[in-house]
């Protein structure tokens, strides 16, 4: 090509690079603390007004940013005028750290936390199974403290609740009898003792989080069962 | 309708550049101040309908232009906009609307105001919706809605238009209650300037505009919920300070958010006194005047070879108000590897979103950037890295050949017109080729001076905003759109806006019949293969200019370049200089995509 297609000056391989590196996540490397962040599963919660669209707003966020959000439930408080929006993500600390900060900055969102590891975590399901062997389903019910909720000559519907391990772990015991069809609400979730959740006081966690994005090690969080 | 002239023949000017620096701390008590001239006009009569209130909580606000597209469902707005002292800017389509707003915004700081009806109103709003929420700049649309009882039921003109826009808005509305819909205006006038600003939409129903309210607009003012950190913490501030003062290599990096947080004073002076080299993105030029020595200008995929360098090898970057675009930062992995980053925004959501901040500063620039002038005690000892840069500056020059005999090259263009106005003239692009010359190849040295579509890059936004920037101008600022052939022909009909509202402004067209960009990528990237990119043949934009009655000029060689220029812009009125450049003219240097901005490529065999 012409020199009018393009400058002078020392051409790449001539020139000085620096030695250091950034990972994905925009990191640098330091080889003496490796910072990479693993996926880890966490609980979310978001007060927020109650006002038509907050729920879409929300679940489209997630879904522009591809945030990976593994199930989501809201419904009402005390006060008429807000809504709680429990999520369970599970991201790499960095991706935790911005669904919280990207929620917290739509505007109907009062407040954002993460909740600790030893939040309780409840999730409710339907689960509806043929009823030929109905005293060993009863018998599995009763294992998992499931409701009985509807019975027919050829189904009978449980209620379990819990946490998210106890549903899967009744689900597949009660699968031996076939199951026709299940409903879950996906997990809601409550600080413990004084511990606030996600009140209208408490601001978001965003200075903390600063901090989340130093290269800590996390582990995997516990459910409470 | 108005009695009001257009702003080219307004003997006063429109904003006071004074009036521009408390944007940030301005709350509902300023907007009572902007109307302190007011109070000895009669007070404004009773609202009564839901439409008057919606003009009121404009006019409250202090807004003097808006720009829009008339329609069915915004009829009512309208109507009571006839009777108001806001001027109206009749735009030849809705897409025109939104980036005149959005260039009113840019250059005066003030929300910029488009409407539009219902449906294909709205839809056509959208792509200047979505540039200034790419940007930050405050807009805020008004659309019209069919009547409450006809939504969802697939009207005529209906679009779910707040389902549409949310993920482009910072907030949106649909205004459902008569009482509430002047407020809800009103918000959203506060919501699009405060913290980080954006685009905020408030959708109107017919019958909500057209019913009978006698209640006033709330003050402007954001909700509750909406919490803004002003000042960063000390701690941190303490520590930054601290690493700038053991720099070896520091570098500022300026984003948008220097401009629109009126911190480009204090980021001035702080570079100045510690004789640090600043960088700037693409939305902060104008920031740090380029004509300086410690200005290294634009860095990123078409930066300077000297900003590239210097963001790559820098140990200490302090960047503000940037959320790191992938065209700056080209590969992550290869980004300031060196540097431990000092990050100011006021979002916080901007902060080890893209790059790791190893100093977090949330707030406002122009506060936090002043508590890191406090803080810093003794200016880096870095001579040789400022040696370093001045060496990168006259190593990796942007100087060009321009033999006489040749097609005219594009950058000599640009640098005429640079040269043919003042240092604070206006400069509108489309997005290309032309765009990249005119980051670097016109020497800004004041904010509000450059208006484009960064993060969208909306071709077609060069004509609309170069009108909507003359509206935010002072008089004695020229307006020049530098354009491409294929930007222009996007959103040429708003020349008829130019004439008709007899606007100065000089539009140029830099043409080489190639959708050009596109032509470049396609030799590096597509052997040559020049798919849909290769027109062959443009309409004469002299002759059509001068169909819509502005005035037409063309530029064939480079005896045409100087004399052309200066006739163009001293002509009062709207102008147009279809200037035929070197077809073959590439845009260098070139990070490629996803690529190291330290190898940057001068020539097409480096890539």
């Amino acid at each position: 090509m012409s020199p009018k297609r393009g400058l002078e000056g020392p051409p790449p391989e001539e020139r000085p690079t620096p030695a250091g590196r950034r990972n994905e996540q925009g990191i640098r490397i330091d080889p003496e603390v490796e910072a990479t962040h693993e996926p880890r599963r966490t609980v979310i919660s978001a007060l927020v007004e109650h006002e038509p669209g907050v729920l879409a707003e929300a679940s489209g966020l997630f879904s522009r940013r591809q945030f990976n959000i593994e199930s989501l439930t809201v419904g009402p408080t005390t006060d008429e005028d807000r809504a709680r929006i429990t999520m369970v993500v599970e991201e790499p600390d960095p991706g935790i750290d911005q669904i919280k900060k990207q929620l917290r900055k739509l505007v109907p969102v009062i407040s954002v936390r993460e909740l600790a590891p030893d939040a309780m975590r409840r999730e409710l399901a339907l689960v509806k199974v043929d009823a030929e062997r109905p005293d060993q389903v009863a018998a599995v019910a009763d294992m998992y403290g499931a409701k009985t909720v509807d019975s027919s000559p050829e189904t009978a519907t449980f209620e379990v609740t819990g946490a998210r391990q106890k549903i899967d772990a009744a689900i597949e015991t009660f699968s031996q009898f076939g199951i026709r069809e299940i409903s879950r609400t996906g997990t809601t979730a409550l600080a413990r003792g004084t511990a606030e959740t996600a009140g209208p006081g408490s601001a978001t966690e965003v200075s903390s989080a600063e901090t989340a994005n130093q290269a800590q090690t996390y582990t995997q969080t516990q459910t409470d069962d | 309708m108005s009695e009001r002239a257009s702003p080219v023949t307004q003997p006063e000017e429109q904003h006071h550049p004074d009036e521009q620096h408390d944007e940030h701390e301005s709350t509902a008590d300023d907007a009572d101040e902007h109307d302190s001239d007011a109070t000895t006009e009669p007070t404004p009569t009773p609202v009564t309908t839901g439409a008057e209130s919606v003009v009121r909580a404009l006019e409250n606000a202090g807004v003097e232009y808006a720009f829009g597209v008339q329609g069915g469902a915004i009829m009512p707005v309208y109507d009571a906009l006839y009777d108001s002292e806001i001027y109206h800017v009749t735009m030849a389509h809705e897409q025109g609307a939104a980036h005149a707003a959005d260039a009113y915004g840019i250059v005066s700081g003030e929300p910029g105001i488009c409407l539009a009806t219902s449906g294909p109103g709205a839809t056509n709003l959208v792509t200047g919706i979505a540039d200034a929420d790419m940007d930050s700049d405050p807009l805020v649309a008004l659309t019209g809605q069919v009547a409450t009882d006809f939504v969802g039921n697939d009207a005529f003109q209906e679009t779910d238009t707040v389902g549409v826009t949310t993920p482009v808005t910072k907030d949106n509305t649909f205004s459902s209650e008569p009482d509430r819909v002047g407020s809800d205006v009103s918000e959203a006038f506060a919501l699009a300037r405060e913290g980080r600003p954006g685009p905020t939409l408030v959708d109107l129903p017919k019958d909500v505009t057209n019913a009978e309210t006698d209640r006033e607009p709330d003050d402007p003012r954001v909700p509750d919920t909406y919490e803004v950190q002003e000042r960063a913490d000390p701690e941190i501030v303490t520590a930054a300070a601290e690493r700038i003062e053991n720099a070896d290599r520091p570098a500022m990096l300026l984003g948008g958010g220097v401009i629109k947080g009126e911190a480009t004073d204090v980021c001035r002076e702080f570079a100045i006194e510690h004789e640090i080299p600043v960088i700037t993105t693409m939305p902060a030029i104008g920031a740090f005047p380029e004509d300086h020595e410690l200005a290294m200008e634009m860095a990123g995929m078409h930066g300077t070879g000297y900003a590239n360098m210097a963001i790559t090898h820098c140990d200490t970057l302090i960047a503000v108000g940037t959320r790191f675009d992938d065209r700056l930062t080209g590969g992550i992995e290869t980004f300031a590897p060196d540097a431990e980053v000092i990050h100011v925004d006021i979002d916080p959501a901007e902060i080890s979103k893209n790059i790791h901040a190893d100093y977090p500063l949330v707030g406002d620039a122009d506060t936090v950037v002043s508590q890191l002038a406090e803080a810093v005690d003794s200016s880096p000892k870095a001579t040789k890295w400022r040696a370093q840069c001045q060496q990168w500056k006259s190593d990796y020059s942007m100087a060009y050949d321009a033999p006489k005999d040749e097609p005219v090259r594009p950058e000599f263009v640009v640098e005429a017109l640079d040269e043919a106005t003042s240092d604070h003239a206006v400069v509108t692009t489309g997005v290309g080729q032309h765009q990249m010359w005119a980051c670097q190849y016109w020497t800004y040295t004041e904010p509000r001076t450059w208006v484009s579509s960064h993060g969208l890059g909306a071709m077609g936004y060069g004509l609309p905003s170069a009108i909507g920037a003359r509206f935010a101008a002072d008089d004695d600022q020229e307006v020049v759109c530098i354009d491409g052939d294929g930007s222009f022909l996007m959103t040429l009909q708003e020349l008829s806006v130019a004439v008709r509202e007899n606007l100065d402004i000089t539009v140029v067209v830099l043409n080489n019949e190639y959708i050009g960009m596109v032509r470049q990528w396609q030799d590096a990237f597509f052997e040559g293969r020049h798919s849909a990119s290769d027109y062959g043949w443009m309409p004469e934009f002299d002759k059509l200019a001068e169909a819509f009655g502005a005035q037409g000029y063309r530029i064939d060689d480079y005896d045409d370049v100087a004399d052309t220029i200066t006739e163009a812009i001293a002509y009062d009125g709207p102008s147009v200089i279809d200037a035929h450049i070197d077809p073959q003219a590439n845009v260098y240097p070139m990070v490629p995509s996803g690529g190291d901005n330290g190898q940057f490529a001068l020539t097409e065999d480096q890539l």
